[in-house]
């Protein structure tokens, strides 16, 4: 009954818009027999087979590794599968209708809360989506105060929208759908950019507002263990297709048999002395006085609350910021043949820093420089003075290590969330450096992928590497962490 | 991050009480009567008036004042001084008419950024003038996203330290990573606009049913007075231009 969708159908038909944001409208019925999809630049059918009905009112997790179509089913219910770039199969219904006619009752929550703000005040952002249906506005402001107070909103309708923090951003969001009583609300990967007090915020308001059962929800999510107390049902997609995983079932937890290579205890590489940011036109510092060592052959996990300073101490121990007070300094070893600077890594070149320091940032696309995975690779050797034969080489070997060697020629952009994460901490890797700092190395990573990395991080470490990570990541620190300093924040600490 | 950036609740101060239409409207009126005149009284008098009305957009500070509007002053400075420079007839008075003309063109778009919050001009312009809603807040939304992007340029630029890249002492270097930073924003900004637009969609923008307004905007006999107003000072400012004998409009041999 899908199968191409014409163009001309895609504006929303008013008469469901108007039942629904009168609340008529009882939760949608999702079925899926046989469904089938894929993009038109790919050989491989993204999803394949795929049977799945979600009853009226019922809370469904749909699960599975990266790449396994997690991110196609979930367009394809919000109907916005581009109808030129895709190739269907089978049929999919939300509400009796195809995806594309029933947008308008469908709500959709996603991973970033700055591309699904609109509006500067919180208020406002709520009443955007009743506006566009055309609601009274004497309608308007009793729905979008009622939404606030369900999503437990607990700011007024003027706080500013760039003054919240994640959390609070996606729960803002989260009324603005909620607000237009979607029959099947959507959530994808809704907490994958927050920690972990954060994704309690999202969690609990999704908890609370869809308790009563008025609408439908859908969650995908890769880590499927905190929706768990929250849904009824569980699936998993597969590349075979879908499997439905019955009562009591429990994800098998990440860190499970993973062994990691022991390293012997080495030098000091890096240490900081009550070293503190204060960034420029700011009061309150950033990172207050902070006293640690990097040594070679073991792991420091940096952790603490939001607003400690975490990232800023990234910054400070990878050499791209000088700290406002105290120091940073290099051992001998690791300062040594550095062109500039002495032991102070902020002022080295940035080509003698490559070899040195390796930092993976949050968002590997940020790091990107070349439009090919090989050229990636082999940029940092380059710069750090190696022959282009050995750079090529080390890209190479990289390469096959990670297992991307058939993307070797394919844009780095291009890559899953996975694939990206494994090539800017290969990057990282491909000057041999002695130091690695990496901020959230594990955000929203699935189960392989995060093996793969602790794996990695642990066999540098072998190697006689310096590790530093700043986490929020308990399984990751409990794996890989020798020592842990927990940032306080300002006030508390001594 | 810039302060002329930051947007969020509305100002609270004195002009932010015209509706941001009739602030408009008196812009147009303006920007009309200095386009046709080339003398130098008619925009000393304008610019007098306008310079009045600082305080109501919460201008008095100097340095306040000084950091939203040093471009300006020095684009004015420059003009006049080129006139005269490259002028056949070189005059210290036609220089200083030509710069008080830039100044007094530009004044009120800077009254108006200041007092008015861009949510109030978007509902009044959909609302009054009937601007299409797509349009308008679809300008809104980017515009939010005006912050992030500085916060991205220098992420993106410590990034490109961190693989070995930096321009040291060399401009054409420097030009060159510039440049590869703004590519490498451009690339991010388009696919968070489109991501932006996905969850707009999704909320039900733009799908056909007439939209309606939770805001709200009022034109009230206030805004009336404030346009009237600008037209008796430019027809002063005309006649004063006259009766000095300096009156010279553009069509008639400027």
């Amino acid at each position: 009954m899908t199968g191409r969708v014409p163009a001309d159908s895609c504006a929303l038909p008013t008469d469901v818009a108007r039942a629904q944001l009168s609340r008529n409208l009882p939760p949608a019925r999702v079925v899926a027999r046989g469904l089938g999809v894929r993009h038109a630049s790919r050989h491989a059918w993204a999803l394949h087979g795929i049977d799945l009905v979600v009853e009226p009112g019922e809370r469904v997790l749909v699960t599975g590794g990266s790449g396994a179509g997690k991110s196609t089913l979930l367009a394809a219910l919000a109907g916005i599968l581009d109808p030129e770039g895709v190739e269907i199969t089978g049929e999919l219904t939300v509400g009796g209708r195809a995806p594309r006619q029933a947008r308008g009752i469908v709500g959709l929550l996603a991973q970033d809360p700055d591309s699904q703000l609109v509006m500067t005040r919180a208020g406002d952002d709520v009443a955007f989506g009743l506006e566009n249906a055309g609601v009274p506005a004497e309608e308007i402001w009793p729905r979008v105060d009622r939404a606030l107070a369900a999503v437990g909103f607990r700011y007024g309708r003027d706080r500013s929208t760039q003054a919240l923090s994640g959390g609070e951003k996606q729960r803002l969001v989260l009324a603005g759908v909620l607000v237009r009583c979607p029959g099947l609300l959507l959530l994808d990967e809704p907490t994958a950019q927050l920690d972990g007090p954060g994704a309690e915020l999202v969690r609990s308001a999704v908890a609370r507002t869809t308790a009563d059962r008025s609408t439908t929800v859908v969650v995908v999510d890769h880590d499927a263990g905190p929706w768990l107390p929250l849904v009824d049902r569980v699936v998993e997609l597969t590349p075979d297709g879908i499997t439905e995983r019955g009562a009591g079932w429990v994800p098998t937890p990440r860190a499970a048999g993973l062994r990691l290579p022991d390293a012997p205890d080495g030098p000091v590489l890096l240490a900081a002395e009550a070293a503190g940011f204060t960034y420029r036109g700011t009061a309150t510092a950033a990172l207050g006085p902070t006293d640690l060592t990097l040594r070679a052959g073991r792991a420091l996990a940096v952790t603490g609350p939001n607003g400690t300073g975490k990232s800023t101490l990234a910054l400070l121990l990878a050499g791209l910021r000088a700290p406002t007070s105290g120091r940073i300094e290099a051992a001998h070893e690791l300062a040594d043949g550095a062109r500039r600077g002495g032991r102070r890594p902020d002022r080295w070149r940035a080509a003698d820093l490559v070899g040195r320091i390796g930092t993976v940032f949050q968002n590997p696309e940020q790091q990107f420089l070349t439009g090919r995975l090989r050229d990636e690779l082999a940029l940092g050797p380059l710069r750090s003075g190696s022959h282009a034969a050995t750079a090529h080489a080390t890209a190479e070997e990289l390469l096959d290590r990670l297992g991307l060697t058939a993307y070797a020629d394919a844009n780095p952009y291009t890559l899953s969330g996975g694939q990206q994460r494994r090539l800017s901490v290969a990057t990282a890797l491909a000057t041999s450096p002695r130091v690695l700092v990496l901020d959230e190395p594990t955000f929203g990573q699935d189960a392989q992928t995060w093996r793969e990395l602790v794996t990695l991080l642990a066999e540098r470490r072998a190697a006689g590497c310096a590790v530093a990570v700043v986490t929020h990541d308990a399984d990751l620190v409990r794996a890989l962490a020798d020592e842990r300093l927990e940032l306080q924040p300002a006030g508390s600490a001594p | 991050m810039t302060a002329s950036l930051a947007l969020g609740p509305a100002p609270d101060v004195a002009l932010s009480r015209i509706n941001p239409v009739a602030q408009l409207t008196a812009l147009i009126v303006v920007t009309v009567v200095l386009l046709t005149s080339l003398d130098v009284v008619t925009p000393a008098v304008v610019v007098a008036a306008e310079l009045t009305l600082l305080p109501a957009a919460g201008l008095h500070r100097p340095g306040a004042l000084l950091r939203r509007t040093w471009p300006l002053l020095a684009g004015a400075v420059s003009v006049g001084v080129v006139n005269v420079a490259l002028s056949t007839h070189p005059s210290v008075v036609t220089g200083v008419g030509l710069g008080l003309r830039v100044v007094g063109l530009a004044l009120p778009g800077v009254l108006l950024v200041a007092s008015t919050d861009p949510v109030r001009l978007a509902d009044a312009l959909t609302l009054h003038w009937r601007v299409p809603t797509r349009f308008a807040y679809g300008a809104l939304a980017a515009l939010r996203l005006a912050p992030l992007l500085v916060a991205e340029f220098e992420t993106i630029r410590l990034a490109r330290r961190t693989r070995g890249v930096e321009a040291g002492r060399n401009p054409l270097a420097r030009v060159r990573l510039l440049g590869g930073i703004g590519f490498a924003l451009l690339v991010g900004a388009v696919r968070r606009g489109s991501r932006l637009a996905t969850a707009m969609d999704a909320r039900g923008f733009d799908s056909g049913i007439p939209r309606s307004n939770a805001r709200g905007s009022v034109l009230h006999a206030r805004d009336a007075w404030f346009v009237a107003g600008t037209v008796v000072v430019c027809v002063v400012a005309v006649a004063l231009s006259v009766a000095t004998g300096a009156w010279s409009p553009i069509f008639v041999g400027g």
